[in-house]
Order: structure tokens, then C-alpha cells, then sequence
């Protein structure tokens, strides 16, 4: 594929990287990224991959638009509120960047429709806001063996780990099970940062961008945690657990399965 | 006897196991994973294992935002 003049342009402080290049350029222009989530992880991930030149970004969300999204959902504006995520999402990719085809879905994703829905893209990444939903993503990524790129916030914190199925260790590793409902409180409960959502979800977005161009060390076999109060950031190692439900040495989930969680809906 | 949690020095009594240690910061076990000198330690043992001199443990927190 030639890129052309105006491609140029529009990549050349890509280009002049050594590590990306032109012909990174266009790998990342025939690459293809799901985005479960068009929320507050959503809105950097799916901005920076369509300015990035992503080729193909797929979009999950049930969603619309609530007035309350908007104080970390940057990807929507006032005049959506009430819209369905995924179309206002849509709309501001593809006018940052026309070159990115965006297939949106508006639907929860659960375990009918999981494989399906990610079966044409290269990567996950989970932007979504409960556990049941996180651990249907690292399930669906370790049973098609498509890596993933896990987030997660909560008040002023927030952390980032990249799971490349047999090779590295998935969320289950470390979080062998969801906590039991109620006992985590979720942003809607117990409130988040706006911008925090922006750190992690950028982190998010460059791992993909890393991991797409094949440079530089992915964050699998860690799980980054970013603290915003005392600006710490910490790389915690782990490791492939032999004892991991899904990706360990005797394995006890072979399917998808969903959890019955409540879903952090907004109140329209 | 010290030891490092999450990066930093703490002082623990002698013999404590990993839920004590919760116990002493006061952190609810849902809340939390935790590994020990670099192998997750599963829930069930948490009681059983105890913490010795010079250990890295590290508590890892569940985050379920996004949206």
C-alpha cells in the first residue's frame, strides 16, 4: 500500500520515528482494534488510535450520552447527550481522521456475542466500568488468544496491564475471580478524577500502538499501577499463574461465561 | 522484622501472615490480590502464610472503571 501525499503529511511526526516509519505507518493503517467501552478509557484510546491512523477500530457500547459522562468522556460533546455513544464516538474519529474505517456496535457485549464481534480485529482493549465485563474480555482474549490491553480506574488511581494470550499473564493470573457484587464501589459510586481516565486510557493507546508496530516492551508480565495523589507510578512484575482458572496448567474455564453483575448503567 | 510492601518499608511483628498484615492496615480482603516475593498467593492461603524478614509483598487492588 503507498501512502498518499497528504497521508504523508498528516504522519510525518510518525514517520520521522525511526522505530515507525513509513512502512510502520501503513501497518498501522491496515491494522485493526477493538475498543470495548466509548467512555472515559474510550474517548483518549479511540481519539489518539484514530489520529494515529488506525486503520480499522471497532466500537462496543450500549450506551447513550448522559450529562454526567461528560466531565471525563472526552470524545462526546454537550449536544450528544442522549445519542448513542458509539455514533457520537464515530463521528469525531472519523473527522479527526477520515482514513479510519470505524464499525460501531451498539450492544452489551457478552458471551454470545463476544467471539463474533471480536473475531475481525488484531487487538482488545477493555474500556468498560464493571468486572463482569473485565472478566469476559480477558476470557475472550485467552480463548481466541487475541492480546489485550486491560484498564482500570477508580478515584485519583488507575492501572494498565497488556495480555498476550500464552505468552503472558492474563488478568486471571492475578485477579483469579470477580469480587463479589457490591463490594468494590464503582466510579458511579465512589466517584473518579475526569483526567485520570486520560493517563490511563493514553497508556492503553500506546501499548496498542507498540504492540501493533512490534517496538519497544509491552506492559505484559506487569501491571502498571498510577497513582495521581502522590504521583507515583509502579511496575509491578508478575507472572503466568500454574494455578490461573483460564491460562494455567489445569484449566477449569473453557467457555465464556457472564457474570451476573450488575452493569454500571447511567440513570436515563 | 521489616519488610517491603508496594515499594516501601514497613515494620511488621514477627510471624505475621498475610491476612493479619490486611488486618493491621485495614484493608478489606475483597478489595485486594496479593503477591509475595513475586508469585500470587491464592485467597485460601492468606491465613497460612506468613510474612519473614526482607519479603516484597505487593497488594494489588481491584479497579472496575472505565466508563
Amino acid at each position: 500500500m503507498e501512502m498518499t501525499e497528504d497521508q504523508i503529511h498528516r504522519y510525518s511526526r510518525h514517520i520521522l520515528l525511526s522505530e515507525v516509519g513509513g512502512s510502520g505507518q501503513v501497518k498501522l493503517l491496515n491494522s485493526s482494534v477493538l475498543i470495548v467501552g466509548a467512555g472515559g478509557l474510550g474517548s483518549p484510546v479511540a481519539l489518539y488510535l484514530a489520529a494515529a491512523g488506525v486503520g480499522h477500530i471497532g466500537i462496543v457500547d450500549m450506551d447513550v450520552v448522559d450529562l454526567s459522562n461528560l466531565q471525563r468522556q472526552v470524545i462526546h460533546h454537550s449536544k450528544d447527550i442522549g445519542r448513542p455513544k458509539v455514533l457520537s464516538a464515530s463521528e469525531k474519529m472519523t473527522g479527526l481522521n477520515p482514513d479510519v474505517e470505524v464499525k460501531t456496535y451498539q450492544v452489551l457485549l457478552n458471551s454470545e456475542n463476544a467471539r463474533e464481534i471480536a473475531a475481525p480485529y488484531d487487538v482488545i482493549i477493555d474500556g468498560t466500568d464493571n468486572f463482569s465485563a473485565k472478566f469476559l474480555i480477558n476470557d475472550l482474549a485467552v480463548l481466541t488468544g487475541k492480546p489485550l490491553v486491560h484498564g482500570g480506574i477508580l478515584r485519583f488511581s488507575g492501572q494498565v496491564m497488556t495480555i498476550v494470550p500464552g505468552q503472558s499473564a492474563c488478568y486471571r493470573c492475578i485477579f483469579r475471580e470477580p469480587p463479589p457484587a457490591g463490594a468494590i464501589p464503582t466510579c458511579s459510586e465512589a466517584g473518579v478524577l475526569g483526567v485520570i481516565a486520560g493517563v490511563v486510557g493514553s497508556i492503553q493507546a500506546t501499548e496498542v500502538l507498540k504492540f501493533l508496530l512490534g517496538k519497544g516492551e509491552l506492559l505484559t508480565n506487569h501491571l502498571l499501577t498510577y497513582d495521581a495523589l502522590t504521583v507515583l507510578i509502579r511496575k509491578v512484575g508478575v507472572r503466568k499463574n500454574p494455578r490461573c482458572p483460564i491460562c494455567g496448567d489445569n484449566p477449569t474455564i473453557t467457555e465464556l461465561h457472564d457474570y451476573e453483575q450488575p452493569v454500571c448503567a447511567n440513570p436515563v | 522484622m521489616k519488610i517491603l510492601v508496594n515499594g516501601k518499608r514497613k515494620d511488621v511483628p514477627e510471624g505475621t501472615s498475610l491476612s493479619a498484615y490486611l488486618e493491621i492496615e485495614g484493608l478489606d480482603p475483597q478489595l485486594v490480590s496479593m503477591e509475595l516475593n513475586g508469585r500470587i498467593v491464592e485467597r485460601e492461603e492468606w491465613a497460612s502464610t506468613g510474612l519473614n524478614e526482607d519479603d516484597e509483598l505487593e497488594i494489588l487492588f481491584f479497579m472496575g472503571g472505565g466508563l
